[in-house]
């Protein structure tokens, strides 16, 4: 029941929102927003660790058809919910920065975008996976789509069309699946669509191979995976701040979340087929991603390229079906959310202040802004993966499973931490160092609401990175359930 | 058959209300009779098959749902009508007398049980219809939609004539039941080119009836010269009571295998052609109403698909797939043309571009031409999403995986073009005077048009309401 609860809070703040006009709907908003991550928090803590699929709630959705909507949370579902209900009120509070036209319509799809996530997160049905996966991202077109920059109308185009159609795959896929299941458990359908019941089809190899690219082209746009990437730098770069910390502090977990619970257990004789082509392009995408990082000009746009190239290793770790791999996917996804937040806000406050994100047009800030400088720098860090810091315990542990499985591509995917020091170091320097601009000139430092912002996130860093069994902990078990799955057949 | 008397005879009294020299009345009136007969409709719903006329004409579950799909649209499209009553149109009592007279057209398609009463339905329904799409007179795109809708659905009609008169001769009988029986009788056998050109016939005459290719040719022009209001009426009324109409002509007269083999072939062709055509013709528009002729072009061809993959009984997963469908598409459509019309009524343009910066200046006509949109482009949350899936999954459950690819991709091509309105309502500005003043928009069209769009959400989130009751 809380994660009905869970759903459906933010979609029913987001209609009451309507009420109010312009920046009269900002505290309504963010209250909605911390009341559904203070319901977040008492799941995790009433959360059983050593159990598997709680909160569950299980409703007949359209019996003719033998669908459910069935929802609940285990230990993986349970860390992304917690990271969603995190970041929404931080991604909020980011956006109280800037004035927007139509503001209570901002936040009311963002919140709208919270229930697609978490029922995302949550779902125990095929087919209500699915739809929740697409209610999430018809919020986010518009998200980016209206509130854009210049080109917006063109890109978010081109980003609609390449996930609805990997998603529309995907749905060809459960609906082959469906059509294999057996009857539902009242008898009214012939077929279901419960996870359990694809979990236990043992379809034939031959079937299994090309199934699994039907599910896997929804989460390879998604995540996105190297080649089906192209819509995702210009679509950071294009929208708005917060539309852009929701793009790639959430949403692309839905992609690595989407593999680990309905491809690779469903599919597991199709995944152990491609999983060396997966994991190759993987490391394609780590290598590509980085080094693309490395020539850009717009600190948006290399922030963009940054995280494809760290999703690329989340994805090798999950490919790598290691119980190393896995979990360091689970708690990476954690801290690239955090910290791909962290440094996207970052970037916004520097395009307000300055109105450039060019990085030649910056440098010096140092001086002017010394609180910045250090938030900046712990992400930085962060997003590195040095000791300490939350980056370093996802990209060991991911590092160490994709090694186990070959230790050839561990010691190529191992080359991100090298070249992600060099471009984002790079841009520190360029950026925060040196001589001032003339756009840096009048440049002042964070406000105690954009630092009231920040220290959520950087205090998880640490915590994550000093504590990383509180954690790991709650996705032990989600994990171990996958790789069983995997391992009996 | 309640809905039949009633509708008849409170049209012929709607006829009077036009001597009086006030149109206000109208359109209250009219909604009333609406809302009175989709109400008594539902009195027969579960109460087994009733045959009245000898048994030309049928009432079951089927021609009920069927019946409050067409009463259910006519009354929420009717709202949209009132600017002929700001306007004092002189003629509109007549206008509505002949949409009711239309709608015992369509209540005969869904219900009939004999040849008769289907070529009634169809030419109660059409003459309305070649009267309406001329009815604005001074204006010649309607007088040409009217010339060209009427020539070519007399013509057709002709066809379909001809098409029962084979049959007839074949079998003997106008009686579904009693040409199916023929039809499966190996005595006939030496008349079974006759049989089939006649089915052949009758397939195409109800094909162009629902704007199937390739006889769709006059879609786009008819629809484009028509009224809006009527056009709206054009696409969804004429549209499910053809399908429904369709579906019983081969569930119940032609279900023998011999037969099938027949239309089958014909069908899945006429099928994969209708999106094809549909889809791709779509994407080439500038006009708004010539993109939604189109695209009801496209959603014939899903609608046949149901048909292509019934399984055998009337009241089965092909019937429900199209009954859910009409209805979403139907509500999606309505909402669609309404605001459409009511822009155009205000800005006097029909392209994309007419829609820049409508979000601005009406929020409401934009978030509700989006839901519609999104809703025809089969997005989840929307009952246009689970109108595909049903119908869709109904297919490829009787094997027809290579249909249903062409379709999904076709649906792929179809998200282009209705995200086009959207891109225009949300992302561009207004480029002169007129696209940056407001619509003007009733309370009473901003009430029909939320409640359409709620509708549409409801329908995409519980889907259960409505699926499987047949």
């Amino acid at each position: 029941m809380l994660t009905v609860l869970l759903l459906l809070w933010p979609v029913a703040a987001a209609l009451l929102l309507h009420f109010f006009k312009g920046r009269a709907a900002r505290v309504p908003a963010l209250g909605a927003a911390l009341v559904e991550f203070a319901l977040a928090a008492y799941a995790a803590f009433t959360f059983n660790a050593n159990n598997t699929g709680q909160f569950s709630y299980n409703l007949n959705w359209i019996p003719s058809a033998g669908i459910q909507f069935a929802v609940g949370m285990d230990g993986l579902s349970l860390l992304l919910v917690l990271l969603t209900a995190l970041l929404v009120p931080i991604i909020l509070l980011s956006a109280f920065r800037r004035n927007f036209e139509n503001e209570s319509v901002f936040y009311a799809l963002v919140l709208f975008m919270q229930t697609g996530l978490i029922g995302v997160f949550t779902a125990q049905d095929a087919f209500l996976f699915y739809f929740m996966w697409e209610v999430a991202l018809i919020p986010i077109y518009f998200l980016a789509g209206v509130w854009g920059g210049v080109n917006r109308a063109r890109i978010t185009f081109k980003f609609f069309l390449y996930t609805i159609i990997g998603s529309l795959f995907m749905l060809a896929g459960f609906v082959y699946l469906y059509f294999q299941t057996g009857p539902s458990a009242d008898g009214l359908s012939a077929h279901n669509s419960a996870l359990t019941s694809f979990y236990s089809l043992n379809l034939p190899v031959d079937t299994q191979l090309w199934v699994f690219w039907l599910i896997f082209a929804a989460f390879a746009v998604k995540m996105p995976i190297f080649p089906f990437h192209t819509w995702q730098p210009d679509t950071y770069t294009e929208a708005p701040a917060p539309a852009t910390m929701l793009l790639s502090g959430i949403m692309l977990k839905m992609g690595i979340y989407g593999c680990m619970r309905w491809l690779i257990p469903v599919v597991p004789l199709g995944t152990d087929a491609w999983q060396n082509l997966v994991l190759i392009l993987a490391i394609i995408g780590i290598i590509y991603g980085a080094i693309i990082a490395i020539r850009q000009q717009d600190v948006k746009r290399l922030i963009a390229y940054s995280s494809l190239s760290h999703v690329g290793l989340m994805i090798a770790g999950v490919f790598s079906l290691t119980q190393m791999g896995m979990q360091g996917a689970s708690i990476q996804m954690l801290a690239h959310g955090v910290n791909v937040v962290g440094m996207f806000f970052i970037a916004d406050a520097i395009e307000r202040r300055t109105g450039t994100r060019n990085i030649a047009d910056l440098g010096g800030l140092t001086r002017k802004a010394p609180v910045l400088t250090v938030c900046f720098l712990v992400l930085l860090l962060g997003t590195v993966a040095l000791p300490l810091t939350n980056g370093f315990v996802g990209e060991f542990l991911l590092l160490a499973g994709v090694y186990q499985f070959n230790a050839w591509m561990g010691a190529v995917a191992g080359v991100t931490i090298i070249l992600g020091a060099v471009y984002l170091l790079r841009m520190f320097q360029r950026v925060m160092l040196g001589p001032d601009s003339s756009f840096t000139e009048t440049f002042t430092d964070l406000t105690g609401a954009e630092l009231a912002l920040l220290v959520p996130l950087i205090v998880l860093l640490f915590w994550i990175g000093l504590f990383p069994n509180t954690f790991l902990h709650l996705s032990e078990g989600s994990v171990l359930n996958i790789l069983n799955e995997v391992v009996k057949r | 058959m309640n809905s039949i008397i009633l509708l008849s005879v409170l049209g012929l009294g709607n006829l009077f209300l036009g001597f009086r020299r006030s149109n206000r009345l109208l359109l209250p009136v009219m909604m009333l009779i609406l809302g009175v007969v989709l109400t008594v409709n539902f009195i027969d719903w579960n109460q087994g098959a009733q045959s009245f006329f000898n048994g030309m004409l049928t009432i079951d579950n089927f021609s009920v749902a069927f019946t409050g799909i067409v009463l259910l649209t006519a009354l929420v499209l009717v709202p949209f009508s009132q600017k002929y009553v700001l306007d004092g149109e002189a003629n509109l009592a007549e206008y509505y007398s002949l949409l009711l007279f239309s709608l015992v057209g369509a209540i005969m398609l869904v219900s009939y049980n004999h040849l008769l009463m289907l070529f009634l339905g169809i030419e109660i329904l059409s003459v309305a219809m070649y009267v309406l799409a001329g009815s604005d007179k001074r204006n010649l795109r309607s007088n040409e939609a009217a010339l060209k809708y009427f020539l070519m659905g007399a013509f057709f009609t002709g066809i379909l004539l001809f098409g029962m008169a084979l049959l007839y001769g074949a079998t003997g009988t106008f009686e579904l039941s009693q040409i199916s029986a023929a039809v499966q009788n190996p005595v006939n056998a030496s008349l079974t080119p006759m049989l089939y050109i006649g089915m052949l016939l009758m397939l195409i005459g109800i094909g162009f009836k629902v704007s199937a290719a390739p006889f769709h040719f006059w879609t786009p022009d008819v629809y484009e010269g028509t009224p809006t209001f009527f056009a709206a009426f054009m696409s969804t009324v004429v549209k499910t009571a053809g399908f429904a109409a369709f579906l019983k002509l081969l569930v119940q007269a032609f279900p023998a295998a011999s037969a099938q083999g027949i239309w089958l072939p014909t069908l899945t062709a006429m099928c994969v052609l209708t999106l094809l055509i549909g889809n791709v013709g779509a994407v080439a528009q500038t006009s708004i109403k010539r993109m939604l002729a189109y695209s009801s072009i496209s959603h014939a061809g899903y609608l046949l698909i149901a048909l292509v993959a019934y399984n055998g009984q009337l009241e089965g997963a092909s019937a429900n797939g199209i009954l859910f469908y009409s209805l979403a598409y139907s509500v999606a459509t309505v909402a669609a043309f309404g605001v459409v019309k009511l822009v155009a009524d205000a800005r006097m343009r029909e392209d994309y571009n007419g829609l820049n910066g409508l979000a601005k200046t009406n929020p409401l006509l934009a978030f509700s031409l989006t839901v519609s949109m999104l809703s025809l482009a089969g997005i989840p949350l929307t009952g246009g999403f689970f109108g595909k899936f049903f119908i869709f999954s109904a297919a490829v459950e009787n094997g027809y995986i290579g249909l249903v690819v062409f379709a999904v991709v076709m649906s792929m091509v179809s998200i282009y073009y209705y995200l086009r309105p959207i891109i225009a309502m949300y992302m561009r500005d207004a480029e002169d005077e007129t696209t940056a003043t407001p619509v003007p928009v009733t309370t009473f069209q901003s009430g029909a048009l939320l409640l359409l769009a709620a509708l549409t959400v409801l329908l995409g989130v519980l889907p259960g309401l409505v699926a499987g009751v047949l």
